[in-house]
């Protein structure tokens, strides 16, 4: 094979053929041709690289220089100037643009992508960038080496567990279904992602939907299901989008549909579109809310394996559960088992967020500790300020401190200290926020989001709200503590699905490890953290107040008042305590009490 | 259901030539798919925007079947509306680095400048004010959603600019219409 010391490629799609794109070429062999150095230099034909709007467009290896703007007349200059002189002619040279991904970025320190490997790498529209990273590879496997029990034993082996926070055993749940003997069976996808603080699945779903699709493909295949739906939230539009225009590529290119790659197994599927209902999230709720009807859940058994959608085996896993299965098929059990602790394998996405440097997305090995996550991954505490607390698990998790930095996480690791894996959100909070607050605000998450169906969720969760308003505003009496403890025990106990039975769950675990603050609270009426509104006033002090008026301007119910250039005052009958005045002081002029 | 048939009010989608359309058109195309309900009045709550008690009532009585399930669905879930919105609707991402970030001060700066509260239209009918929950770009918190478009890192102080360049962008729709 001849050896190039360069290529250069150039744009031939329809754009840049109409600027000229074919003369460039010509040009550039007869130059080339002209100067000797048509055994060094290689020239292709490319589709689009990015700067058609300019075109044509050509991009130089391995230098990456890329070219716009040129007609053929301008190619003796190039080729005299790069080629012969090797001096990058800055006149037609396209920078290239930095796209900064806020959620995304490059692999961060000790991360390890699985989930998320193609995310921001390749087109999710288009089903060939898949194809060109093994895309769809493991469903040849599974459908011609291997047996569906063969799939099912692999998965198992791999000890990769539900991705939704449960943490069930996958291989498991698809052998459950596969068991009952009731046809048609169905494939269902949950991408009812509704945890606050939570969007990993959105980024899969956005970035690389065939992973998903693939894995729903072969899981129908191990079970025996002929048809699936993937029930996304509505808060998601674009990732429906892209979903939608994934199916219909994998219909055409046969992965979809009957006689899947020419084998005798069919399978086909739809998304279904969620209306914004958090519980619909639970499994039971999810599959009433695909029939049509109001996501309510209900008792199990019967398991959606045995009696699911329109009352047949249902298989159901989560997004991040369905987009593992390509790669375990195709790398083997063994692969993806060595990664995790004993019996959490495997990877898990999490969405960091919160008062750290670095929020945003990230994958990490099951057993890592939230010690290297908060200040190796995500580059440690905001504005050099102090860990306080970690929400884990979303509203139906808890809260870990300081002691449990250093808890590798895994499923069991995080039930035992009092919270949960949940689908992966990680709230990270300094001493700015109050805990009290922070359980108000869960409670008056799942209390608006509690279906109703069931007294111990609907009557409790609003009544567990009533006393932590009263709480916060100051008016707090000896024996609510009590009262929150036992009415969570009863909520837990008594409640018919997952969102009533871990609805207290923030209040629980923020009572065992702060309690102080809620004595504050009760007690001295005072807001440690100074967050509640009733319990702190703003003063402006002096000599740090310049006068510049930015406060009084900005505040909503005019309650501060002062001439220009001099000392503000403000009125706390008035002040509303929104704490507005504090954000814009560019002084740090305004405290609080 | 024949009572909300009967009198329906002049400006319903129902009397709306083109709305109506869309609602027949929903219809047709969802009927004989399993779980209709849901597709049908997502679809019509995507496109018209919110779906009347005379709408339920039309949609049960061409779907077969009975008002209350149509009725128990629009109210369970938070996306269907029963009034007509704004033109333009601003939510509050209401997810918990959203809160940790300050959205409860833009919210009172909002209910401030327009002069509504939360769920409320301003009298001329442009905007609509509601909270919503996670929109899933905590890294950006906090979050305002205007229509689709997502505007993070917003602090209290910016947004008179959210309000001007909505403004802006319904002057320009409007010219170009009256150009057509």
């Amino acid at each position: 094979m001849a050896f190039f010391r360069s290529h250069v490629l150039v744009c031939v799609d329809p754009e840049c053929l109409a600027r000229g794109a074919h003369d460039v070429i010509d040009a550039l062999q007869d130059e080339l041709v002209d100067q000797g150095l048509i055994d060094e230099i290689q020239v292709l034909e490319t589709s689009r690289i990015g700067g058609c709007e300019d075109g044509p467009e050509m991009i130089v290896y391995p230098e990456g220089v890329h070219y716009v703007g040129f007609n053929a007349d301008d190619v003796p200059f190039i080729v005299e100037e790069h080629f012969l002189k090797g001096r990058i002619v800055e006149k037609f040279r396209e920078m290239p643009k930095v796209v900064v991904d806020e959620e995304l970025g490059p692999l961060r320190p000790k991360e390890v992508r699985i989930v998320l490997k193609n995310c921001g790498y390749i087109d999710p529209t288009n089903i060939e960038d898949y194809l060109a990273v093994d895309g769809y590879q493991a469903l040849g496997k599974a459908l011609f080496e291997m047996t569906p029990e063969q799939v099912i034993e692999e998965v198992k082996n791999s000890g990769l567990r539900g991705r939704g926070g449960a943490g069930f055993p996958a291989g498991r749940k698809w052998d459950l279904t596969r068991q009952v003997n009731d046809f048609p069976k169905y494939m269902v996808c949950n991408a009812d992602e509704g945890d606050p603080g939570a969007f990993m699945n959105r980024r899969v779903l956005e970035g690389d939907p065939h992973s998903v699709l693939e894995g729903m493909i072969i899981g129908a295949y191990a079970v025996g299901a002929s048809y699936g739906y993937v029930y996304c939230r509505a808060e998601y539009p674009i990732a429906v989008e892209t979903f939608n225009i994934a199916i219909a590529q994998a219909r055409e290119f046969g992965f979809l549909g009957e006689n899947i790659l020419g084998t005798d197994f069919s399978f086909d599927l739809e998304v279904r579109v969620g209306a914004g209902a958090f519980v619909c999230g639970e499994e039971t709720a999810l599959i009433a809310s695909i029939m049509g009807l109001r996501g309510e859940p209900s008792p199990r058994p019967p398991f959606p394996s045995v009696k699911g959608v329109w009352g047949k085996p249902t298989n159901n896993n989560n997004v991040e559960t369905y987009s593992n299965v390509p790669q375990i098929i195709l790398k083997g059990a063994p692969w993806y088992a060595s990664m995790g602790t004993e019996r959490s394998k495997g990877t898990k996405t999490f969405a960091v967020g919160g008062n750290v440097k670095k929020p945003g997305l990230i994958e990490v090995p099951m057993g890592i500790t939230l010690r290297e996550i908060i200040f190796d991954v995500a580059g440690g505490m905001h504005e050099g300020r102090h860990f306080k607390a970690v929400q884990t698990g979303g509203p139906m998790g808890g809260c870990l401190t300081e002691q449990h930095l250093d808890l590798p996480l895994d499923y069991e690791a995080l039930t035992q200290a009092g919270s949960m894996m949940g689908s992966g959100g990680l709230v990270i909070m300094d001493e700015t926020s109050c805990m009290v607050d922070i359980a108000r605000f869960f409670m008056d998450f799942t209390q608006a989001e509690s279906c109703g169906k069931c007294t111990p969720c609907r009557v409790g969760t609003r009544r567990l709200l009533e006393l932590l308003q009263k709480i916060c505003e100051g008016f707090g009496e000896d024996g609510d503590i009590e009262k929150l403890e036992e009415l969570c025990e009863e909520i837990t106990k008594n409640s018919l699905c997952g969102l009533g039975q871990g609805a207290p769950n923030p209040v629980v675990s923020t009572l065992k490890h702060f309690r102080h603050e809620y004595e504050a609270h009760i007690y001295e009426k005072r807001c440690p953290s100074k967050v509640c509104r009733p319990l702190i006033r703003f003063e402006i002090t002096d000599p740090a107040c310049t006068g510049c008026t930015v406060c009084a301007r900005n505040c909503p119910v005019e309650a501060i008042s002062g001439e220009r250039r001099q000392l503000h005052h403000i009125d706390q009958e008035t002040c509303i305590r929104c704490g507005i005045c504090v954000q814009v002081c560019n002084f740090n002029a305004i405290t609080v009490e | 259901m024949t009572r909300l048939l009967k009198n329906i009010a002049s400006n319903d989608p129902l009397n709306i030539t083109e709305q109506k359309a869309i609602i027949e058109k929903a219809i047709a195309d969802n009927k004989d798919r399993q779980g209709a309900v849901m597709l049908v009045l997502n679809e019509v709550q995507g496109k018209i925007g919110h779906v009347s008690p005379a709408m339920q009532a039309y949609i049960a009585r061409k779907l077969n079947v009975p008002l209350g399930q149509v009725h128990g669905v629009v109210t369970f879930y938070s996306f269907f509306k029963t009034q007509p919105r704004g033109k333009y609707t601003i939510k509050f991402c209401l997810g918990t680095a959203c809160y940790v970030a300050g959205v409860p001060q833009l919210v009172e700066k909002a209910k401030q400048m327009l002069n509504i509260d939360l769920d409320q239209t301003t009298p001329d009918g442009m905007i609509t004010l509601e909270e919503c929950r996670c929109v899933g770009a905590c890294s950006q918190a906090p979050v305002v959603v205007v229509d689709e478009e997502i505007h993070g890192r917003l602090r209290p102080n910016k947004f008179p600019q959210v309000l001007k360049a909505l403004q802006a962008k319904d002057g320009a729709a409007k010219e170009a219409a009256g150009a057509d």
